[in-house]
């Protein structure tokens, strides 16, 4: 399916730069695998943290980090962890790079540490970072494990600041903390709460899977 | 297992490369972590410091200087340069002028999610509480994180009874939260609907500190006065 829709999508400005594999795999990241609204992986955060824009982009862009980390290390070192203990080899680098991000954040704001909560700590099991870990970073160099991660990072980060933006608009009439609205709009709460990220994310997957569905039509 | 298994020399290897891989990405991970955690050290413990500072001049209005005082076994404060580990500190802030403004005091409890982390302003000369703030909670957002936004729930504190009893030992009316509208007098926090836990918390939290510490700091007041005098 992935491919039937990238033959058709790919044209314009999008075809100039198809002859270059390596344009190809930092762009599948982005769009035509993204991991939130193709791959469907990594809900746990993405439904926890969109709550605001400020909260979904900084939980894009840590695991962004530690995708391109884990991404890079495991690849270089592909021939060098026995298949056995693949999982247990990830596992314990993706943790590693996780708790250096998490000393990260704190130095960069305690406001911000505060806001994203235990979800740092659980980047370790975001199934995103694992995936390409196993899928894509042990069996390519470490230049296309590099694009990759970093695609697929940013194509994760867009996502939760899609489901972020609406939320957090609809939920406390701001974007980024800025009102956007007179103090008479009354916020939807249920929208930054919980339940507010599967309605947003199902909203977003309607979309996508129509505007998909057309294209393949046409 | 291994013993059992015909081939025995095969399966030592294998296991000699498991070992190897895990012992050799464990040892580049822990010197990682060491690494990240030396290197922002210094940075966590100055942006905690800020936050707490900020918070300070929050809870006591128009505040310009700040002194910190240790609470020592004897019941008696003295200055301190706030960095003792483990010690009860509180602070004191002054006007521009050196009068005291009042004392601000940290205190925690359990709240709804985990344990929340207050500090709140003293005034020993209206004997009264005339700021707050949530330095630390995990309460839910867009509920229980009212007690951090609220304005109406803040405006609790602006000047919220804690006045001694006449001999001084205790407060005379303990901190208590009241359903939403149905504050009367100025030593009840008016709770908030959909956040009942949080706000009963703060109130708790609040009365369990004061009985402590507003004695203490009613008791000694002249301790913080005289000290500014540079």
């Amino acid at each position: 399916m992935g491919n039937l829709t990238k033959d058709k999508a790919e044209t314009g400005f999008m075809a100039t730069l198809r002859n270059s594999p390596s344009t190809d795999e930092f762009i599948k990241g982005l769009w035509r695998e993204n991991p939130v609204f193709v791959q469907v992986l990594g809900m746990c955060p993405t439904l926890a943290v969109s709550n605001t824009a400020m909260n979904a982009m900084a939980m894009g862009l840590a695991t962004t980090f530690v995708l391109l980390m884990s991404n890079m290390l495991v690849s270089s070192l592909r021939n060098f962890i026995p298949k056995q203990v693949r999982i247990a080899s990830y596992i314990l680098i993706i943790a590693s790079f996780v708790t250096v991000t998490d000393y990260l954040i704190q130095a960069i704001s305690i406001d911000l540490h505060k806001s994203l909560g235990a979800f740092i700590s659980l980047i370790v099991v975001n199934c995103v970072i694992l995936g390409r870990a196993e899928a894509f970073a042990s069996k390519n160099n470490m230049g296309r494990s590099f694009l990759d991660g970093l695609g697929m990072g940013l194509g994760f980060t867009f996502a939760l600041f899609c489901l972020g933006g609406v939320r957090e608009l609809l939920g406390n009439g701001s974007i980024f903390g800025f009102a956007l609205f007179p103090d008479s709009f009354q916020e939807w709460i249920i929208m930054i709460l919980p339940a507010g990220g599967f309605f947003t994310l199902a909203a977003w997957l309607l979309f996508f899977n129509a505007l998909k569905e057309k294209r393949a039509k046409a | 297992m291994n013993e059992k298994n015909p081939a025995q020399t095969i399966e030592a290897a294998d296991s000699m490369k498991m070992l190897r891989a895990m012992v050799g990405i464990g040892i580049f991970c822990a010197l990682m972590i060491v690494l990240a955690f030396e290197g922002t050290g210094p940075a966590i413990e100055k942006n905690k410091a800020e936050a707490l500072e900020k918070a300070i001049f929050k809870v006591i209005p128009g505040m310009v200087a700040k002194q910190t005082y240790k609470l020592g076994p004897d019941g008696n404060f003295a200055p301190a340069s706030g960095e003792e580990k483990g010690a009860e500190l509180i602070y004191a802030g002054y006007d521009e002028n050196g009068k005291l403004l009042g004392v601000a005091v940290e205190a925690s409890g359990m709240g709804f999610a985990d344990i929340l982390r207050i500090l709140y302003g003293y005034d020993p000369e209206k004997q009264a509480i005339v700021g707050f703030f949530v330095l630390e909670s995990k309460e839910t957002p867009g509920l229980g994180d009212k007690i951090e936004k609220d304005p109406d729930f803040l405006a609790n504190f602006a000047a919220f009874d804690v006045s001694l009893s006449e001999d001084g030992s205790a407060v005379r009316n303990k901190a208590v939260t009241v359903k939403n509208g149905a504050k009367e007098n100025p030593w009840e926090v008016d709770g908030i609907t959909g956040a009942t836990i949080s706000s009963r918390a703060i109130g708790n939290i609040i009365a369990a500190s004061t009985e402590h510490w507003v004695p203490l700091i009613y008791k000694n007041q002249q301790v913080f006065v005289q000290k500014n005098d540079k």
